[in-house]
């Protein structure tokens, strides 16, 4: 199904994005009692990236260069079947959800041979990281999903949200904090923020994401960081559209709650950055395993 | 809301299965001792309110606050702050345990209820803290780990005793009984001092032992 009116959110989904990361830096620089950067420094990281010219490794062959470009695609497209809340979103279909994490998957499997082909032993690490953890991440995220198809009996993703209303928090509450809760570590998870990954760090042993990318300047780092913010508005969405219940008719109404919404995980991504310590390399398999822990009692919650 | 209890006892669980840090494990099982003494609240006693009421005040006074005190005392006593080397590592403990979960689903869907005033959770919840106890006194090595095994284990029968008050009262008073025997474990620790006659207490060790 296709709603054309939607076109618009998509678009400003992709201007909006990059102000997550901007406000999740804030919130790390108040905590700290700093300044901080200006709000819009992603903007302009951005743009300042656009204008430079791009130096490849003569190691390197096509993928590297295509790379980028498939990854930030992917992530594109994936934000046209993504709904603003309970605002339908402009494509949808049953099991659109499945092609959202594929299309991601997508975007991974071409960073993560883009990083082997550098020939760096130290991309190769952080290949390898990125590819174990999200071979946890992906089941727990299946699990969840299941989770709610059950308890909506809604099977894409703008139904599912329609489905998650004031009265299904109250009779199956618990299930649905579990799920938010799980969403949220797959979220930090997925978008390397801290007590995986740090996204500051460029000391060898700590780096996932940041490590794949090192090889990379000027327009292709630019895509990367951008499809980066969409990513995490991305998970941001899907976290935002379970914990909202409140549907009024009015789009303008909703649009707004979602982007408070929006902005409100944000700065809970920034909390969490500023109170924890990175996890050691070996404790991240144990949470992301604590996580599918959670994600099964979700399941067996709603079997019922 | 007795729902939201039942997660947060199987969730208490899997942090069980999942931490090292012995302090950290006794302020789980405290934690899961005052969730167990809310239970009854939500449950409907006819006539033998008085009698529930105190064996559960009791219980969540001894499983809450009595217990964790003493274990904590026997923790700083015997000098094990952590359990090192388990002989099942926390993560794959935690995969254990979900599997323990699944199979306790199962078993409680498969057995008949009595009368059905219980809630169906409680079966499978009360199935899978037995389960994770008898997990943890198999896979860890530290005598103090095997005792808060032991108290999980037992956990999970008073959940299962509470569930079937009404019909058979005298299985949570047996519940009871079965705290008094983890008291007689860690005062076994604390007076026989495991840990300064071996200089561990590592169970492990007791199977070298040559009569």
């Amino acid at each position: 199904m296709i709603n054309d009116s939607s076109i618009i959110l998509f678009f400003l989904s992709l201007l909006c994005a990059p102000i997550l990361l901007s406000v999740i830096n804030r919130t790390k620089a108040i905590f700290a009692g700093r300044t901080g950067q200006p709000i819009l420094q992603v903007y302009f990281d951005l743009i300042k990236l656009m204008r430079k010219g791009t130096v490849y490794s003569q190691t390197t062959t096509w993928i590297f260069r295509i790379a980028p470009l498939i990854s930030l695609a992917g992530v594109m497209t994936t934000l046209l079947l993504i709904p603003w809340g309970k605002i339908p979103a402009p494509f949808t279909f049953t099991g659109d959800f499945i092609l959202v994490f594929y299309l991601l998957g997508i975007g991974r499997f071409f960073t993560v041979i883009a990083a082997l082909d550098t020939g760096s032993s130290f991309e190769g690490m952080g290949a390898s990281r990125e590819v174990l953890f999200s071979a946890f991440t992906e089941p727990i995220l299946f699990a969840t999903l299941i989770t709610l198809v059950r308890l909506t009996d809604e099977a894409s993703l703008t139904n599912l949200f329609h489905g998650i209303t004031p009265f299904l928090w109250t009779t199956s509450g618990a299930a649905l904090i579990l799920v938010a809760v799980i969403i949220f570590v797959i979220l930090l998870t997925e978008n390397s923020r801290i007590p995986v990954d740090d996204p500051n760090t460029h000391l060898e042993l700590t780096m996932i994401h940041e490590v794949m990318v090192l090889d990379y300047s000027g327009p292709d780092f630019a895509f990367i960081l951008y499809g980066a913010s969409l990513k995490l508005w991305l998970f941001s969405a899907l976290l935002a559209g379970i914990i909202v219940p409140i549907h009024t008719d009015n789009v303008l109404v909703d649009g707004s709650i979602f982007l408070l919404c929006m902005l409100a995980i944000a700065v809970a991504v920034g909390v969490v950055e500023s109170l924890m310590a990175r996890l050691r390399l070996v404790l991240v398999p144990r949470m992301l395993v604590g996580a599918g822990a959670i994600a099964a009692v979700c399941i067996y919650l709603t079997l019922k | 809301m007795i729902d939201l209890i039942f997660v947060l006892l199987i969730l208490t669980g899997f942090v069980f299965l999942g931490s090292g840090r012995l302090q950290f494990s006794i302020r789980t099982l405290a934690v899961q001792g005052i969730l167990l003494g809310l239970i009854p609240l939500w449950g409907s006693w006819e006539g033998l309110w008085v009698r529930m009421l105190s064996i559960t005040t009791l219980s969540l006074l001894i499983k809450g606050f009595v217990l964790p005190y003493y274990l904590t005392r026997a923790m700083h006593k015997s000098k094990v702050m952590h359990e090192d080397h388990p002989f099942v590592g926390f993560t794959t403990s935690m995969v254990v345990g979900i599997v323990c979960l699944g199979v306790s689903f199962w078993l409680a869907s498969r057995l008949p209820t009595l009368g059905g005033t219980q809630p169906q959770m409680a079966v499978a919840v009360s199935f899978f803290n037995v389960f994770v106890g008898l997990f943890v006194i198999m896979s860890r090595r530290k005598a103090l780990t095997q005792v808060l095994g032991y108290l999980l284990l037992e956990n999970g029968a008073y959940i299962f005793g509470v569930a079937f008050a009404i019909e058979v009262p005298l299985l949570v008073e047996l519940g009871v009984l079965l705290d008094v025997f983890v008291a007689v474990f860690v005062m076994g620790i604390v007076i026989f001092h495991i840990s300064k006659s071996f200089d561990h207490i590592d169970t492990d060790q007791l199977s070298s032992l040559v009569g």
